[in-house]
């Protein structure tokens, strides 16, 4: 067997400081609201892991994120982590093509059966095994397959964790999201549109650490990242308690920086962690740069009506229904009235 | 009672007086009736919020307010439907009308017909029945106990989400954001229910007028002493 380093000793490769190592691991214990006590645990954990295999696979998708991964990826810690996993087949970093690329994941299912981390960005067309092929496998042929050996799953994005922007209304392609498929393994929902890449590498982090799913919410997202709404942690909630509300993009409260809530803002119904990680290595979140959350880590979010309508806004299409109710009620009135009048009419003529 | 033995004995177009809103029933429902108005209007402003407020931001706390309103009448609402089925068990048998419909009797059925034409001018007289008509009991059940428990569940669905996950409210009533799919349905839905209240309100309040105009029967005084009096026929 060939001599595998450890996570630490890579890291160590690589120029990290023990300083550097150690400030990665309070920063991720804080962001899963661990004690203080739990940092050397994780430093050890991440330490001597060794390299755990991990398979990503892309179906329909935008490869938005990816972008969002490597976005992160510059030379931080986190980066060098995601470096340090085995990542051994990526449609789009991996270098191999062809039969390599796809003996690549064979021979990383076949050696680490029952131990590597299938992680899956797309949703799986159902309509037509045509509609999205890999190397000439339908996608749900190469996920089925490929997660029959994992310890886990991952559903990275939107569309892998509820169907996103393929399985919104009419979807075209029958497009459903991992979790629809794969029942008989934990499968861990990070959706986003894209996902936060600290809240990615968290989990994978958070995996390593413990080698346990972490806590899940009721649409399987982690509760380290998803436990709150936008609108708990946001920096404007005070405004919004104040009713100080911008109207339109251009007015005054748009201006002072108040609450978005009537142009749109999704933030109360939405569990993400953009309001306290944010993007971009922590610059901004959409809330921050005057644009009101379009609640992309929620279940369905492309069929929730107008992004700019305000959030109870119902979305029931058009008022041809409620139109047509009203016509036929006041068609209903006036047939009882003409009836009514007929009988009265007749009592009058009797007496 | 007086008013069950009244029954058996009284023929319905003799009859003078029975009593039939016991005095828990009365409180319930101007309490209900009360909570249902303080809901709906903080309900609809938070949903569509006022214009802006000038001033320092410190002064203000309008949303604040507003949400706490919510949620104190939100209490009142819910507690005072569990008080109310309570009653429902021990109380009198019209205190059990609100809960049940007893679809399964033929003369129920017949009534609603009749009722139906009354209420549609097709028939002169209002159909002799003891109690609630079986129109009014079906909306009374669809509209408060199964409308009634609907915003109980989602609008508590909704308060854990402030209250937070592993909250009371939440452990009770997460299951509803699951049901209905996910935050935005619930809030939707909770939103919907209110408009339904108000066309039960504008319904209820109309008949209640006209049954105190139309038929032998009082009607509103009948919620405010409990008693359902009876005018003679001419």
């Amino acid at each position: 067997m060939n001599y595998t380093p450890t996570v630490g000793q890579i890291l160590q490769a690589k120029g990290v400081s023990r300083r550097g190592f150690l400030k990665y691991c309070a920063t991720t214990a804080s962001l899963l609201a661990l004690p203080p006590s739990m940092i050397p645990r994780i430093a050890e954990a991440i330490e001597n892991a060794r390299r755990p295999s991990v398979i990503w696979l892309s179906f329909q998708e935008c490869t938005g994120c990816t972008e969002s991964l490597t976005r992160s990826s510059s030379p931080t810690v986190e980066g060098l982590i995601f470096d340090a996993i085995s990542l051994d087949y990526h449609h789009t970093l991996q270098a191999a093509s062809g039969d390599q690329a796809e003996a690549a994941r064979h021979a990383a299912m076949e050696e680490n059966d029952g131990n590597y981390l299938v992680l899956v960005d797309g949703s799986i067309p159902m309509g037509n095994p045509g509609f999205s092929t890999i190397a000439g496998i339908s996608n749900y042929d190469m996920l089925m397959e490929t997660v029959a050996g994992a310890a886990a799953v991952v559903a990275i994005g939107s569309c892998a964790a509820f169907g996103g922007i393929p399985g919104a209304n009419p979807n075209p392609t029958g497009a459903v999201s991992v979790k629809d498929l794969v029942t008989d393994k934990p499968v861990i929902n990070v959706p986003g549109c894209p996902p936060i890449p600290m809240v990615i590498t968290g989990v994978l982090a958070q995996f390593l650490t413990f080698g346990a799913i972490p806590d899940l919410d009721k649409h399987g997202r982690p509760l380290a990242f998803f436990g709150n709404t936008i609108h708990d942690r946001c920096y404007r909630r005070p405004f919004y308690e104040q009713g100080k509300f911008a109207d339109t993009f251009d007015d005054e409260g748009a201006k002072a920086g108040w609450c978005l809530y009537k142009l749109g803002c999704k933030g109360p119904t939405t569990y993400n962690a953009c309001a306290t990680v944010k993007w971009n290595s922590g610059t901004s979140f959409p809330i921050e740069s005057g644009h009101p959350c379009l609640g992309c880590s929620e279940p369905r979010f492309w069929d929730k009506g107008g992004f700019y309508q305000p959030l109870s806004t119902g979305h029931f299409g058009s008022g041809a229904k409620l139109a047509g109710a009203a016509v036929a009620g006041a068609a209903l009135g006036v047939a009882a009235a003409a009836a009514g009048r007929r009988r009265q009419a007749k009592f009058t003529r009797e007496a | 009672m007086q008013g069950s033995a009244a029954n058996s004995v009284v023929r319905p177009e003799d009859r003078q007086a029975v009593y039939v809103f016991e005095a828990p029933v009365r409180v319930w429902h101007w309490i209900h009736a009360l909570s249902i108005v303080v809901l709906a209007v903080t309900g609809y402003l938070i949903a569509n919020p006022l214009p802006a407020i000038g001033g320092e931001a410190s002064e203000h706390f309008m949303m604040g307010n507003l949400r706490m309103i919510h949620f104190i009448a939100s209490y009142v609402f819910g507690i005072g439907f569990a008080v109310r089925i309570y009653w429902g068990i021990v109380g009198n048998s019209h205190s059990r009308e609100l809960f049940y419909l007893p679809v399964w009797r033929g003369d129920w059925w017949r009534n609603f017909w009749e009722e139906l034409k009354f209420y549609f001018f097709m028939r002169q007289d209002a159909p002799p029945i003891s109690g609630h008509n079986p129109i009014a009991q079906t909306a009374f059940w669809l509209f408060n106990v199964l409308l009634t428990l609907f915003m109980i569940v989602t609008g508590f669905a909704l308060y854990g989400e402030g209250l937070g996950l592993g909250s009371w409210a939440d452990t009770w009533f997460g299951w509803v954001f699951l049901w209905l799919g996910d935050a935005q349905n619930v809030r939707m839905w909770h939103l919907l229910g209110m408009w339904l209240f108000i066309v039960f309100a504008i319904l209820h309040i109309y008949m209640a007028i006209r049954a105190d105009i139309m038929t032998r029967q009082s009607s509103v005084s009948a919620i405010i002493s409990g008693w359902r009096t009876y005018r003679k026929v001419k």
